[in-house]
Protein backbone atom coordinates (compact mmCIF):
# COMPACT_ATOMS: atom_id res chain seq x y z
CA UNK A 1 0.00 0.00 0.00
CA UNK A 2 2.47 2.58 0.98
CA UNK A 3 4.63 1.58 -2.19
CA UNK A 4 1.28 2.49 -3.90
CA UNK A 5 1.36 6.15 -2.37
CA UNK A 6 4.94 6.51 -3.10
CA UNK A 7 4.46 5.70 -7.00
CA UNK A 8 1.83 7.98 -7.40
CA UNK A 9 3.59 10.66 -5.56
CA UNK A 10 6.46 10.23 -7.78
CA UNK A 11 4.49 10.32 -10.80
CA UNK A 12 2.25 13.35 -9.84
CA UNK A 13 5.61 15.01 -9.00
CA UNK A 14 7.02 13.92 -12.18
CA UNK A 15 4.45 15.60 -13.86
CA UNK A 16 4.41 18.40 -12.52
CA UNK A 17 8.29 18.84 -13.38
CA UNK A 18 7.06 18.56 -17.28
CA UNK A 19 3.95 20.94 -16.65
CA UNK A 20 6.51 23.05 -15.45
CA UNK A 21 9.09 22.87 -17.91
CA UNK A 22 6.66 22.99 -20.53
CA UNK A 23 5.00 26.54 -19.21
CA UNK A 24 8.79 28.04 -19.21
CA UNK A 25 9.39 26.69 -22.64
CA UNK A 26 6.62 28.71 -23.98
CA UNK A 27 6.52 31.78 -21.52
CA UNK A 28 10.52 31.84 -22.83
CA UNK A 29 9.61 30.92 -26.20
CA UNK A 30 6.81 34.03 -26.24
CA UNK A 31 9.34 36.55 -25.05
CA UNK A 32 12.44 35.41 -27.38
CA UNK A 33 9.50 36.04 -30.61
CA UNK A 34 8.44 38.85 -29.07
CA UNK A 35 12.53 40.37 -28.80
CA UNK A 36 13.28 39.25 -32.16
CA UNK A 37 10.42 41.21 -33.38
CA UNK A 38 11.65 44.10 -31.75
CA UNK A 39 15.19 43.71 -33.32
CA UNK A 40 13.74 42.81 -36.92
CA UNK A 41 11.67 45.86 -36.49
CA UNK A 42 15.23 47.73 -35.91
CA UNK A 43 17.08 46.40 -38.29
CA UNK A 44 14.36 47.18 -40.79
CA UNK A 45 14.23 50.68 -39.65
CA UNK A 46 18.03 51.15 -39.84
CA UNK A 47 18.04 50.08 -43.30
CA UNK A 48 21.05 47.16 -42.91
CA UNK A 49 22.59 45.76 -45.95
CA UNK A 50 21.53 41.86 -46.74
CA UNK A 51 24.83 40.69 -45.46
CA UNK A 52 23.65 41.16 -42.07
CA UNK A 53 21.48 37.99 -42.65
CA UNK A 54 24.42 35.90 -43.03
CA UNK A 55 26.63 37.62 -40.13
CA UNK A 56 23.77 37.26 -37.93
CA UNK A 57 22.86 33.91 -38.52
CA UNK A 58 26.55 32.67 -38.41
CA UNK A 59 26.94 34.38 -35.20
CA UNK A 60 23.69 33.23 -33.44
CA UNK A 61 24.39 29.52 -34.86
CA UNK A 62 27.94 29.73 -33.38
CA UNK A 63 26.81 30.76 -30.00
CA UNK A 64 23.98 28.40 -29.87
CA UNK A 65 26.28 25.26 -30.66
CA UNK A 66 29.34 26.09 -28.72
CA UNK A 67 28.18 29.16 -25.76
CA UNK A 68 24.66 28.29 -24.70
CA UNK A 69 24.98 24.55 -23.71
CA UNK A 70 27.75 25.79 -21.23
CA UNK A 71 25.43 28.44 -19.43
CA UNK A 72 22.45 25.78 -20.09
CA UNK A 73 21.89 25.23 -16.63
CA UNK A 74 22.59 29.42 -15.19
CA UNK A 75 20.28 32.37 -15.50
CA UNK A 76 23.03 33.57 -17.81
CA UNK A 77 21.37 30.95 -20.24
CA UNK A 78 18.35 32.64 -20.18
CA UNK A 79 20.50 36.29 -21.40
CA UNK A 80 21.98 34.06 -24.02
CA UNK A 81 19.15 32.47 -25.72
CA UNK A 82 17.85 36.84 -25.69
CA UNK A 83 21.00 37.53 -27.20
CA UNK A 84 20.92 34.61 -29.85
CA UNK A 85 17.19 34.96 -31.09
CA UNK A 86 17.91 38.70 -31.15
CA UNK A 87 20.66 38.35 -33.80
CA UNK A 88 18.50 35.95 -35.52
CA UNK A 89 15.56 38.45 -35.51
CA UNK A 90 18.00 41.60 -36.57
CA UNK A 91 19.13 39.30 -39.62
CA UNK A 92 15.71 39.11 -40.61
CA UNK A 93 15.43 42.95 -41.50
CA UNK A 94 17.20 43.13 -44.68
CA UNK A 95 15.01 39.83 -45.81
CA UNK A 96 11.72 41.32 -44.57
CA UNK A 97 12.58 44.78 -46.08
CA UNK A 98 13.12 42.91 -49.69
CA UNK A 99 9.87 41.56 -49.54
CA UNK A 100 7.86 44.46 -48.19
CA UNK A 101 9.26 46.03 -51.05
CA UNK A 102 7.85 43.39 -53.62
CA UNK A 103 4.25 44.51 -55.46
CA UNK A 104 2.50 42.17 -52.68
CA UNK A 105 5.66 41.96 -50.20
CA UNK A 106 3.19 42.91 -46.97
CA UNK A 107 0.64 40.20 -48.41
CA UNK A 108 3.52 37.71 -47.98
CA UNK A 109 5.39 38.43 -45.05
CA UNK A 110 1.62 38.48 -43.15
CA UNK A 111 0.87 34.94 -44.70
CA UNK A 112 4.10 33.75 -43.78
CA UNK A 113 4.14 35.01 -40.39
CA UNK A 114 0.09 33.52 -39.72
CA UNK A 115 1.19 29.81 -41.85
CA UNK A 116 4.16 29.75 -38.88
CA UNK A 117 2.01 30.42 -36.46
CA UNK A 118 -0.88 28.19 -37.37
CA UNK A 119 1.47 25.55 -38.07
CA UNK A 120 3.51 25.66 -34.44
CA UNK A 121 0.58 25.94 -32.66
CA UNK A 122 -1.77 23.25 -34.90
CA UNK A 123 1.40 20.61 -33.91
CA UNK A 124 2.16 21.78 -30.65
CA UNK A 125 -1.27 21.19 -29.66
CA UNK A 126 -1.32 17.62 -31.95
CA UNK A 127 2.15 16.57 -29.59
CA UNK A 128 0.17 17.92 -26.40
CA UNK A 129 -3.16 16.27 -27.03
CA UNK A 130 -2.38 12.93 -28.29
CA UNK A 131 1.02 12.91 -25.96
CA UNK A 132 2.09 10.37 -28.32
CA UNK A 133 5.77 9.54 -28.29
CA UNK A 134 7.42 10.89 -30.56
CA UNK A 135 10.96 10.33 -30.11
CA UNK A 136 11.03 7.70 -33.08
CA UNK A 137 11.70 10.07 -35.48
CA UNK A 138 15.00 11.63 -34.06
CA UNK A 139 17.28 9.61 -36.17
CA UNK A 140 14.76 10.34 -39.45
CA UNK A 141 14.99 14.30 -38.93
CA UNK A 142 18.49 14.73 -37.95
CA UNK A 143 19.57 12.89 -41.58
CA UNK A 144 17.20 14.36 -43.45
CA UNK A 145 18.53 17.70 -42.19
CA UNK A 146 21.73 16.99 -43.23
CA UNK A 147 20.59 16.25 -46.46
CA UNK A 148 18.76 19.23 -47.04
CA UNK A 149 21.78 21.30 -45.40
CA UNK A 150 23.78 19.21 -48.29
CA UNK A 151 21.50 20.19 -50.88
CA UNK A 152 21.76 24.15 -50.34
CA UNK A 153 25.32 23.78 -50.19
CA UNK A 154 25.08 22.75 -53.71
CA UNK A 155 22.35 24.90 -54.50
CA UNK A 156 25.05 27.95 -53.36
CA UNK A 157 27.32 26.91 -56.93
CA UNK A 158 24.07 25.82 -58.38
CA UNK A 159 22.21 28.47 -58.30
CA UNK A 160 18.55 26.54 -59.30
CA UNK A 161 15.12 28.36 -58.60
CA UNK A 162 13.24 24.90 -58.67
CA UNK A 163 15.95 23.44 -56.12
CA UNK A 164 15.78 26.51 -54.00
CA UNK A 165 11.76 25.96 -53.97
CA UNK A 166 12.16 21.99 -52.81
CA UNK A 167 14.42 22.77 -50.33
CA UNK A 168 12.48 25.65 -48.91
CA UNK A 169 9.63 22.58 -48.58
CA UNK A 170 11.46 19.91 -47.24
CA UNK A 171 12.77 22.32 -44.77
CA UNK A 172 8.75 22.80 -43.36
CA UNK A 173 8.65 19.37 -43.27
CA UNK A 174 11.55 18.35 -41.10
CA UNK A 175 11.05 21.28 -38.92
CA UNK A 176 7.35 20.30 -38.49
CA UNK A 177 8.57 16.82 -37.39
CA UNK A 178 11.08 18.43 -35.07
CA UNK A 179 8.40 20.46 -33.29
CA UNK A 180 6.66 16.92 -32.91
CA UNK A 181 9.96 15.28 -31.53
CA UNK A 182 10.91 18.41 -28.94
CA UNK A 183 7.47 18.91 -27.52
CA UNK A 184 7.01 15.12 -27.19
CA UNK A 185 10.67 14.89 -25.62
CA UNK A 186 9.38 17.66 -23.33
CA UNK A 187 6.39 15.94 -22.41
CA UNK A 188 7.85 12.81 -21.31
CA UNK A 189 10.89 13.73 -19.44
CA UNK A 190 13.53 13.52 -22.29
CA UNK A 191 14.20 17.33 -22.14
CA UNK A 192 14.12 18.91 -18.64
CA UNK A 193 15.87 22.08 -19.72
CA UNK A 194 13.63 24.81 -20.69
CA UNK A 195 16.41 26.95 -22.00
CA UNK A 196 17.43 24.26 -24.31
CA UNK A 197 13.64 23.67 -25.09
CA UNK A 198 12.86 27.03 -25.72
CA UNK A 199 16.28 27.31 -28.51
CA UNK A 200 15.18 23.90 -30.50
CA UNK A 201 11.25 25.22 -30.95
CA UNK A 202 12.50 28.93 -31.73
CA UNK A 203 15.06 27.69 -34.17
CA UNK A 204 12.41 25.17 -35.91
CA UNK A 205 9.69 28.67 -36.23
CA UNK A 206 12.68 30.67 -37.67
CA UNK A 207 12.95 27.77 -39.98
CA UNK A 208 9.72 27.56 -41.02
CA UNK A 209 8.80 31.33 -41.35
CA UNK A 210 12.21 31.97 -43.52
CA UNK A 211 11.11 28.53 -45.51
CA UNK A 212 7.43 29.72 -46.03
CA UNK A 213 8.52 33.48 -46.78
CA UNK A 214 11.14 31.97 -49.97
CA UNK A 215 8.17 29.74 -50.72
CA UNK A 216 5.39 32.98 -50.69
CA UNK A 217 7.84 35.02 -52.54
CA UNK A 218 8.73 32.78 -55.74
CA UNK A 219 4.95 31.34 -55.99
CA UNK A 220 3.14 34.91 -55.34
CA UNK A 221 5.78 36.66 -57.56
CA UNK A 222 4.54 36.72 -61.22
CA UNK A 223 7.39 38.14 -62.91
CA UNK B 1 31.15 33.97 -57.18
CA UNK B 2 30.60 36.79 -54.12
CA UNK B 3 32.15 36.79 -50.74
CA UNK B 4 28.54 35.73 -49.51
CA UNK B 5 28.31 32.57 -51.53
CA UNK B 6 31.65 32.07 -50.14
CA UNK B 7 30.90 32.54 -46.50
CA UNK B 8 27.39 30.57 -47.12
CA UNK B 9 28.99 27.48 -48.21
CA UNK B 10 32.42 27.53 -45.79
CA UNK B 11 29.29 28.37 -42.80
CA UNK B 12 27.15 25.20 -44.20
CA UNK B 13 29.88 22.95 -44.82
CA UNK B 14 30.88 23.89 -40.87
CA UNK B 15 27.85 22.77 -39.77
CA UNK B 16 27.84 19.87 -41.51
CA UNK B 17 30.96 18.83 -40.27
CA UNK B 18 29.97 19.60 -36.61
CA UNK B 19 25.78 17.68 -37.06
CA UNK B 20 27.42 14.99 -38.54
CA UNK B 21 28.54 12.75 -35.53
CA UNK B 22 25.13 14.13 -33.43
CA UNK B 23 22.99 12.74 -36.15
CA UNK B 24 24.73 9.37 -36.21
CA UNK B 25 24.04 9.06 -32.68
CA UNK B 26 20.81 9.74 -32.93
CA UNK B 27 20.28 7.38 -35.73
CA UNK B 28 21.88 4.63 -33.60
CA UNK B 29 19.91 5.42 -30.48
CA UNK B 30 16.50 6.40 -31.97
CA UNK B 31 13.53 3.79 -31.19
CA UNK B 32 12.40 1.56 -33.63
CA UNK B 33 8.74 3.00 -35.35
CA UNK B 34 5.65 0.83 -35.28
CA UNK B 35 3.44 1.39 -38.90
CA UNK B 36 0.72 2.90 -36.51
CA UNK B 37 3.64 5.29 -35.14
CA UNK B 38 4.26 6.72 -39.07
CA UNK B 39 0.50 7.27 -39.46
CA UNK B 40 0.83 9.53 -36.90
CA UNK B 41 3.35 11.51 -38.37
CA UNK B 42 2.52 11.12 -42.27
CA UNK B 43 -1.35 12.64 -40.92
CA UNK B 44 -0.46 16.18 -39.70
CA UNK B 45 2.37 16.38 -42.63
CA UNK B 46 0.36 15.54 -45.64
CA UNK B 47 -2.42 18.72 -43.60
CA UNK B 48 0.77 21.17 -43.64
CA UNK B 49 1.13 20.16 -47.20
CA UNK B 50 -2.31 21.08 -47.83
CA UNK B 51 -2.22 24.27 -45.45
CA UNK B 52 0.89 25.22 -47.78
CA UNK B 53 -1.16 25.12 -51.32
CA UNK B 54 -3.69 26.79 -49.18
CA UNK B 55 -1.04 29.94 -48.36
CA UNK B 56 0.29 29.55 -52.19
CA UNK B 57 -3.07 30.40 -53.19
CA UNK B 58 -3.99 33.02 -51.05
CA UNK B 59 -1.02 34.84 -52.04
Amino acid sequence: MNQNYSTVAQRSSSVLATNKVLRNTYLLLSLTLLFSGLTAGLSMFLNMPPMTYLISVISGMVIAMFVLPRFANSTAGIGIVFLITGLLGFGLGPMLTMYASLPNGGNIITLSLGGTGVIFMGLSAYALATRKDFSFLGGFLMVGFLLVLIAALANIFLQIPAMSLAISSVVILIMSGFILYDTSRIIHGGETNYVLATIGLYMTIFNIFISLLQILGIMGNDD
Amino acid sequence: MDWMQIASALALGMFLIILFPAALQMMKNSPKAAPSDWKAVIVPMIIIVLFIMLLIKLV
